[in-house]
């Protein structure tokens, strides 16, 4: 069924799925006692004749019962939870390596080191420990990728932490998990968890803009990408570095979704995207600027040259 | 309406002055029974039109990609359906059968300031009329119902929608606070002779203990709605961080009220499954003293576990373990009444009325929902879970597997006190088997949509293994559930008519409403019996047994 949670893939994930069992043991034997004393007296105890039954009116003895092993099951659950929190949420003693900002409805991520910006897609290699910084440019969004681990909020003005440890190679599903709007339902992202050495290499990829394009219809795409509005809220490094207010786009064509994982990015759906976003993803603030076909496809060939 | 000044005797037409007064009389009763039916016959509207919203939003979700509604819609939709099910269902319904039972139950007249008590009903529909208004300005809040900040500030909904939500709010949350004034002094100063505090029905003490409740939680709320509206209005900066407020705030403010509400939405229900069960079991309530004392350790702890709804917030370790710590707390005292109602049924010989097994139900989903409640007390499976269908599930399971289920009952067992007729058994039943059946497949699986990290609030997903499925199941549910809200519907109805005469007390139950006719008349009581235990209508037939 794919229940991400129950299947964890990080050391912190594995620790959370330790606890909820704990949990659900302990959770399943009370509901046990209960149901099945329900059963057990609507069987038992139901009306056979007209007489009133005894009237009795309690039991201190019971009562201590179960007051007493309930106040035991949660002390015991109170000291797993503890003891859990601490090995998940490790002490922070340095910068982050991964900067994630929250924006309507897609997620901005960042390596301050070698300063590369990239969206909805987060690299981060096997095996190493990462930390993630995690923020917002407007309102309230929520980090989360169950496989590996908690969810955290993204506050605009200050920034959360978690660690995450990815054990094996893998796509891993993400999710904004607080309600921020419109599409908060097309605000997700992927983890991608690779070997040190191909992660390393992604990441020089990434930090080197891509080649320009030489000629042909991705030539007039890369001019008509500076005349058209594009530039006011895109970033690709080489041809533009403003202050950016949608996904940078130096290496899209890299990526393996579109607009918050709305689309597989596959030059038809960039094509689409770029001719309607405001049906793909209705009220998002990429706005329809009516492109021509001739705009659109070379554009698109533009675009799809950026690897 | 006719311009004519309604003098008796001085009006030509007869019929006309009938009808009239027989409006006049519903809209300007300070009837305690009169103005609790007209709170529940307002709730039933309102729950309906709660329900048909939910029914959208699961044709909504019944596939992937749905395109049913657009997001905006859904958005508003889901807000309303969540702002109507908890301010114009839940907690009025409870207010209206403490409006009604509470006088009755301890052998008054009335409720001790009546025309408070009218002012307290039609400030509450009047902030419901203003609630839905707000769909006339185009579009209906659509924050989600506990709107929070900055999402809920000017700069990300500029549009009306929110300020009536705040205002109808607003209206709403005096109401309720004057009904819990009202409350508390009808029952402290009009109990009747012999009728001790230690000798309360167990529903009025809850009625009590919770009165108390409301008054220390509403204002909370109050006062963050006129800071929102005064940020939302008058461009101040409460709660958005660009001008010195801070968004956390207003989830402190919002939950230190929130989540006493949700005992304010729970502790009546208790006190109706604590009249349902002893009756129909025959047998006295077990451990009278610990079901009530633990009503006051619930209220007590209730004020303080609010952040455990914030863990993913980020508050820092020492917040969470106390939090986490009072929350887990809290279910003892709820879990101490669950067993006492268990107790109450052993040895008992019990009728299986559809209020009865309305009650039983309870106490299984409820224990369902209490212990979803505990998984979210263990801090570290909250970050896990919360903001998922999981707590979907886990806060249907409290409120309609608790609550509903809770007022269900109710509903059976006082209609006929209500209407001097009995809602009738046979279709009774099919109204329990379908509801408890669709309640189930409707939110049971939704558990696992939460494991599978589908969050709340998404208005489609894509189609990630099992979601559909899933989510497919919980739409049929929440048809089943439709169905069953129609046949009470239809029971109502027929009932109401031509429903079998129920006499003083059909039940056979003890507490003084059952003394007076069906209905009671105006002033309740022609004589109040004497009252010399918590069993009043028992000792006058057992005259010989020693009392508890
Ligand atoms: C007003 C600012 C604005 C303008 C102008 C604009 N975009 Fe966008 N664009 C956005 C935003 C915001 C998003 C993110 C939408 C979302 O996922 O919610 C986006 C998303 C995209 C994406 C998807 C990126 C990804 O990785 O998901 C592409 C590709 C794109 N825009 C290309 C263009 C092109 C080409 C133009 C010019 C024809 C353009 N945009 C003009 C704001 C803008
Ligand atoms: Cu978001
Ligand atoms: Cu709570």
């Amino acid at each position: 069924m794919g229940l991400d949670v129950l299947n964890p893939a990080s050391p912190q994930a594995v620790e959370l799925l330790r606890l909820w069992d704990r949990c659900l043991w302990i959770c399943a034997f009370l509901l046990f006692v209960v149901t099945g004393s329900i059963v057990w007296i609507v069987i038992r105890f139901r009306r056979r004749d007209d007489r009133e039954p005894p009237q009795t009116t309690g039991n201190l003895r019971l009562e201590a019962l179960w007051t007493g092993v309930p106040i035991l099951l949660v002390a015991t659950l109170f000291v797993l939870s503890v003891v859990a929190a601490e090995a998940i949420d490790r002490p922070i003693r340095r910068d982050p390596d991964i900067v994630v900002t929250g924006h309507q409805w897609w997620w901005e991520v960042r390596y301050p080191n070698p300063g590369v910006i990239t969206a909805n897609e987060v690299h981060v290699p096997v095996g190493r420990d990462v930390l993630i910084g995690v923020d917002s440019a407007d309102v309230i969004h929520d980090f989360w990728a169950p496989r590996l681990g908690r969810k955290i909020d993204a506050f605009p003005g200050y920034r959360n932490y978690i660690w995450i440890r990815a054990r094996q190679a893998g796509v891993y599903n993400g999710f904004c998990a607080e309600f921020c709007g419109a599409q908060h339902a097309w605000m997700r992202f992927r983890v991608v968890a690779e070997d040190p050495a191909a992660y390393e290499q992604w990441l020089a990829a990434q930090a080197t803009p891509a080649l320009p394009a030489y000629s042909g219809e991705a030539l007039t795409g890369e001019t008509r990408f500076k005349e058209l509005t594009c530039v006011n809220c895109h970033n690709i490094a080489g041809i533009n570095r403003q202050k950016q207010f949608g996904p940078d786009l130096t290496h899209v064509a890299s990526r393996q979704m579109l607009a918050g994982e709305r689309l597989k990015n596959t030059p038809k759906n960039l094509r689409d995207w770029l001719h309607q976003p405001n049906i793909l993803k209705p009220e998002c603030f990429m706005p329809n600027l009516n492109l021509s076909d001739a705009d659109l496809t070379s554009v698109t060939a533009f675009l799809e040259t950026l690897k | 309406m006719s311009d004519t000044p309604f003098v008796p005797g001085l009006v030509e037409d007869a019929d006309r002055v009938k009808a009239h007064s027989a409006w006049l009389e519903w809209v300007s009763t300070v009837d305690h029974k009169r103005i609790g039916l007209l709170y529940l016959f307002t709730t039933l509207f309102f729950f309906c039109v709660g329900g048909a919203e939910a029914l959208l939003i699961r044709i909504q979700l019944a596939w992937p990609n749905n395109t049913f509604l657009s997001p905006d819609e859904y958005n508003q939709i889901f807000t309303m359906h969540g702002t109507t099910m908890i301010f114009l269902v839940v907690v009025p319904v409870l207010l209206g059968l403490a409006n009604y039972l509470t006088p009755l139950m301890i052998g008054a007249s009335d409720m001790a300031l009546p025309r408070l008590n009218a002012f307290s009903f039609w400030v509450f529909l009047f902030g419901g009329i203003l609630l839905y208004f707000s769909f006339a300005t185009g579009q209906a809040p659509n924050a989600g119902w506990f709107s929070y900040a900055p999402l809920s500030e000017n700069s990300y909904s500029i549009r009306p929608g929110l300020d009536y939500w705040a205002l109808a709010l607003l209206g709403i949350g005096v109401g309720t606070v004057a009904t819990a004034i009202n409350l508390i002094v009808t029952i402290v100063t009009l109990r009747t002779e012999g009728l001790t505090i230690r000798r309360l029905p167990l529903f009025v003490w809850m009625v009590l203990i919770n009165s108390f409740l409301i008054i220390f939680a509403l204002p909370a709320l109050n006062a963050s709605l006129v800071m929102l509206l005064v940020d939302r209005l008058l461009n101040a900066h409460f709660f958005t961080h660009v001008g010195g407020g801070s968004p956390v705030l207003w989830q402190h403010y919002f939950w230190s009220f929130g989540h006493p509400e949700v005992y304010i939405m729970v502790l009546p229900a208790f006190g109706i499954i604590s009249e349902v069960i002893p009756v129909f079991s025959r047998k006295p309530i077990f451990g009278y003293g610990f079901v009530a004392a633990s009503t006051v350790a619930i209220a007590l702890l209730s004020v303080g576990v609010w952040a455990h709804h914030m863990f993913a917030v980020g508050l820092g370790h020492a917040w969470e373990y106390a939090f986490g710590a009072s929350s887990l707390l809290i279910a003892v005292p709820t879990g101490v009444k669950i067993f006492n109602w268990i107790a109450t049924m052993w040895g008992g010989s019990i009728r299986f009325t559809t209020s009865m097994l309305f009650a039983i139900a309870f106490l299984f989903t409820f224990t369902i929902g209490g212990l979803s409640g505990v998984i979210f007390a263990t801090v570290p499976i909250d970050w896990q879970v919360t903001d998922t269908y999981f707590v979907v599930a886990h806060m249907h399971y409290v409120l309609f597997g608790g609550t509903a289920f809770a007022v269900m009952a109710g509903l059976y067992y006082w209609f006929p006190k209500m209407t001097g007729r009995m809602l009738d058994e046979r279709r009774g039943v099919w109204n329990f088997w379908l509801m408890f059946i669709g309640f189930n497949t409707t939110f049971f699986v939704q558990h696992f949509l939460g494991l599978a990290g589908m969050p709340r609030r998404v208005y489609t997903y894509g189609d990630l293994p099992g979601w559909a499925v899933m989510n497919l199941i919980s739409t049929i549910g929440a048809f089943v559930l439709g169905i069953s809200v129609l046949v009470l519907l239809w029971n109502i109805r027929i009932s109401r008519q031509t429903g079998a005469p129920a006499g003083d007390n059909p039940w056979n139950a003890w507490t003084l409403e059952w003394a007076t006719t069906s209905p009671p008349p105006e002033h309740n009581f022609d004589a109040v019996p004497p009252v010399h235990g918590r069993r009043p209508l028992w000792d006058l037939t057992h005259p010989q047994e020693v009392r508890p």
